[in-house]
């Protein structure tokens, strides 16, 4: 591994017309981005859709949560009812990302109407407009980690390292979405999303988070009603308190690497994890690959690292080391914010793509 | 006037599957369904501009290969978001072991 530090005026991530014309004119925005060599056969094979693992992976799932979403119910206002708490938070509040995710790009399961019934639900778990996210994923993914045009970077320049603790437990992202959400309940979109989601579709937008707002209320009124905080406990209350390891594991996904690139070996981190990480996380630890190449579901991204990962930088070999390349990187962004770690390619990759950088 | 220009030879495409054609400064995608069809539409994904050929046929769709954006490629019609706008298609044929399309000059 190697640090880097560049001359390159302070970011500005808005999502504004001038920042998005200086993307464009430096070649950054909507661009031809680096892949490995892959046989099409092989990448066929791989791309390959099948409901199956998302089937069974959804019903473990589904079982999981109600099964500890029971014990929250039964063992409240006993201490015995931490551990359920502990479980359903996680499957809740952080399993609910991956299954929003993979269900948004349509490759989770073979049958659209799966991917579109999990997609919806987790959504909603997710605290995010179904609508307005689908576009601003599809942003991220044509410009990931471009300044000024991706509207899905976790930690900004310099970082601000307290929301960064803080968004363990959902202060900011909470606030933020449901602050998004009453919004849309009264037909505004903001100008960040208005940026990415066409006018087609800003009319479903709104009729979506007045769903999930009136759901939401409903739960506030019962909890008044029952006089009890389980109902919000319950609901709603996941995405926060059980969202840790959502941050735990996103955070690594591009975290103090490069930003204005067009290779995602710059950009992003693939992770090895414990199969229980990778179930909640439905495998996206393989983030690298996942961005390269993203029509390949998550079942097969294992597969697609052994594949290619000749021309990755080597993969961290557990949370705790990405953590440890991560962390020494944000604090070097706070004194300077060029600052990024770039990792160290095997003899037998391709140099990095960075030309576009030095425009 | 419109000419009907060679592709490639029908065995250079498999069934249920789909490549990429540059003719001037215009790009194709021809596919090869699988009951043995040809069919073609235009080479780049109306959503962003992203070739259609490094995409997945299943059955009669086509997804993009970035967004996952879906097309009924028989018809041209955009079927799974962010794929708003239709694909234009061409007509195809097969002549002498030869795919062609046609092509208004």
């Amino acid at each position: 591994m190697t640090t880097v530090t560049t001359d390159i005026p302070p970011r500005d991530y808005q999502l504004s017309d001038k920042n998005a014309q200086q993307a464009f004119d430096r070649g950054l925005a909507s661009a031809e981005w680096y892949h490995t060599d892959v046989d099409r056969k092989v990448m066929k094979a791989l791309m390959k859709r099948s409901d199956g693992p998302a089937i069974r992976d959804t019903l473990i799932w589904l079982c999981l949560l109600v099964a500890s979403g029971a014990g929250v119910i039964v063992l409240w206002g006993s201490w015995w009812v931490l551990p359920f708490v502990l479980i359903y938070g996680v499957l809740y509040g952080s399993a609910c990302d991956a299954r929003w995710h993979e269900c948004g790009h349509g490759t989770a399961f073979k049958t659209a109407w799966m991917n579109d019934a999990v997609y919806q639900f987790a959504s909603f778990l997710v605290m995010r407009n179904p609508v307005t996210w689908r576009w601003s994923h599809a942003r991220h993914h044509t410009d990931t980690v471009i300044v000024g045009r991706d509207a899905e970077i976790a930690v900004m320049r310099p970082p601000d390292l307290l929301k960064v603790v803080l968004n363990f437990v959902g202060v900011f992202d909470v606030w933020y979405s449901m602050k998004a959400l009453l919004l849309n309940v009264g037909g505004v979109l903001q100008e960040h999303e208005l940026s990415f989601v066409p006018e087609p579709e800003q009319g479903k937008a709104v009729a979506a988070a007045r769903v999930h707002v009136v759901i939401y209320a409903a739960t506030i009124v019962a909890a008044i009603v029952l006089g009890s905080w389980l109902p919000l406990i319950l609901i709603g209350g996941p995405r926060a308190y059980g969202c840790w390891h959502m941050l735990m594991t996103g955070l690594l996904q591009h975290g103090g690497l490069a930003d204005n690139v067009t290779d995602h070996r710059l950009n992003s981190r693939t992770v090895l994890m414990n199969p229980v990480s990778r179930f909640i996380y439905w495998n996206m630890n393989y983030h690298v690959e996942h961005h390269m190449f993203p029509m390949v579901p998550f079942h097969a991204l294992p597969q697609l690292h052994a594949l290619i990962k000749h021309d990755l930088p080597a993969a961290n070999p557990s949370i705790w080391d990405g953590y440890a390349e991560m962390i020494p990187a944000f604090l070097r962004q706070l004194r300077n914010e060029d600052y990024y770690v770039r990792r160290e390619l095997p003899p037998t990759a391709k140099p990095y793509r960075e030309d576009l950088r030095e425009i | 006037m419109s000419d009907w220009i060679d592709v490639c030879a029908t065995d250079d495409i498999e069934e249920e599957d789909v490549i990429r054609f540059d003719h001037g400064i215009r790009s194709f995608a021809i596919y090869h369904s699988p009951e043995g069809e040809f069919f073609a539409t235009d080479g780049l994904c109306t959503h962003e501009q992203v070739h259609l050929a490094d995409g997945l046929v299943m059955d009669h769709t086509i997804e993009c290969p970035k967004h996952n954006g879906q097309f009924n490629y028989t018809t041209g019609k955009a079927t799974r978001l962010p794929a708003c706008d239709h694909l234009g298609t061409y007509p195809v044929r097969v002549a002498g072991g030869q795919v062609q399309i046609q092509l208004s000059e």
